[in-house]
Parts: structure tokens; sequence; C-alpha cells
């Protein structure tokens, strides 16, 4: 495989829609979503999110994930020289499958969330037998 | 095959800035090691030690490298971004691929003390300054 550099990626700021009532600034996580035969997954880049400061909900089909960062982290430090800035990630997807929501799981690891969302059974593709 | 949607926003953004940083002053001074690789760093004083804090979310701690000497710090790797088989890929905007960035710090460092930890995709190198570089204090007499 040749090898290709990864290209810088700006992150994405939100347009404020509504006044928040907590403080900080708030990205849009770079997304990839895939689709496999019994279930959709989400993957997206959350750098300095812990487990515990994720948040994952789906409701009326529309899936909303939301990690915050500790900023404890920077407090001691004093910047001198800076390429991007920090804040909390939150995304929501309206998604066009039925999914078993009860089913739903997810797992984080190196800063990336994958959510996998299963199919719910009567939105499952079937094979049809040609005579 | 997958598409892209690019911003012809982004990519204006993306030439104003770079042209005012040919323009004005870069921190990094006349080096190589300028703005605008991946991955973008933050730069700290903690006393009078340095540390840098990158975003590097999906690399692997065992597919990054770090290298010290001298004034010169190396952040050398590659970030996987993979699929399951047969999947059908509905939104890309993950990128990856191998990086490599050498940043030059302003002050010599003690390359033996040098720590890194990487947790949730996040690098944080702390880098003493050398001996010779540290400040002492004069006795007034």
């Amino acid at each position: 495989m040749p090898t290709q550099e990864v290209a810088l990626q700006e992150k994405k700021e939100l347009a404020p829609q509504q006044e928040r009532t907590e403080a900080g600034k708030f990205y849009s996580p770079y997304t990839d979503i895939y689709e496999t035969a019994d279930a959709v997954v989400v993957a997206m880049e959350m750098p300095g999110v812990e487990r515990s400061a994720i948040d994952i909900r789906l409701d009326k089909g529309v899936l909303t994930v939301t990690g915050n960062i500790d900023p404890k982290r920077y407090e001691e430090l004093a910047p001198i020289y800076s390429e991007y800035n920090v804040g909390n990630f939150i995304r929501s997807f309206t998604l066009s499958t039925k999914i078993a929501s009860e089913d739903i799981s997810a797992s984080v690891g190196d800063g990336v969330l994958t959510v996998r969302l299963p199919k719910a059974k009567e939105a499952l593709a079937r094979r049809i037998d040609i005579k | 095959m997958v598409l892209r949607m690019t911003d012809p926003f982004a990519t204006l953004l993306a030439v104003q800035r770079s042209m005012d940083d040919a323009m004005g002053r870069d921190w990094f001074g006349p080096l190589t090691s300028g703005r605008g690789a991946y991955p973008p760093v933050n730069v700290f004083e903690r006393g009078v030690d340095f540390e840098i804090v990158a975003e590097l979310p999906g690399v692997k701690k065992e597919d990054l490298d770090i290298q010290v000497k001298g004034a010169t710090v190396r952040i050398h790797g590659k970030k996987t971004v993979a699929y399951a088989d047969e999947a059908s890929v509905h939104r890309r905007e993950r990128v990856g691929g191998e990086f490599d960035r050498t940043l030059t710090l302003p002050a010599q460092l003690d390359a033996a003390k040098v720590t890194a930890d990487y947790r949730d995709g996040v690098l944080t190198l702390r880098l003493p300054r050398a001996e010779s570089e540290r400040p002492r204090s004069v006795a007034i007499n």
C-alpha cells in the first residue's frame, strides 16, 4: 500500500444554535459512518475525552453523542504557542434505518468512540431467491 | 468509491492563513518546522520546562515514535482508519496515513528526562530543559 501523509484537518467549531449553560467551546467530531449487513457503525474522533465523560442518546431516531473534556488538565500550564483549540464535542445524526435500541453497544479507544447500532429485525435486508 | 465533500471556504481560509503566516512571524522562527503540519501541537510552559500536547485520535500507542535530540523533537507515526469488511460507507471524514513532524524548541532539552504519555488519543510530552539552559540564581555580595 502506498504511504499517504495525514492531511491537517482544522477542528470544526459548532455555530451556536441556542445558548448553552456550560461555558467553553463545542466542536463537531470527525465521523465515519458505515453499514454492515446487520448494523450501522459510527466512529467519532474525540481526543481527550475520557470514557466516563461520553454520553450517547438515541431519541426518536436521532443519535446524539456528547463528549466532555477535562479542562483541569490545562490549569497549571501557561500556553506559549498554539495551533488548535480544545473544547467539548457534540454531534447528532438522524438515523434512516430502524435500530434495535436495546442492543446498542459502544467502545472507546485512543480517542475514537465507536458506536454499534444493530438494525432492528424488520430493517434487515432479506435475500430473495430467484426461482 | 468514496467521494469526499470539501468546503470551498475552508480552502480559502487555509490559503489566507498560510499567507499570513509567511508574512508574519512564526513561533518556531525561520526553521523548517512551521505551522500547518500534522499533528497540530500546543506548546505550554510548566515552570522552566516545556510541555507539548498533540491530538492524535485513532493512532495506536505502538504506532507512535518520539525522538528527542538537542532542542528538536520528532513525532512520527501512522494513523489507521479501518472499516469492517464488506461495509458500505455512508460518511467518511476521518483521514489516515503517515505523519512525521519535527519541532524545534527555543532551548536545549534533557533528552534522558523526557517523558511521554498517551491517553484518550492525546499525546503529552514533558520536555525538561537541559541543565546548561536552566536559570541560576546569582548571589548578590
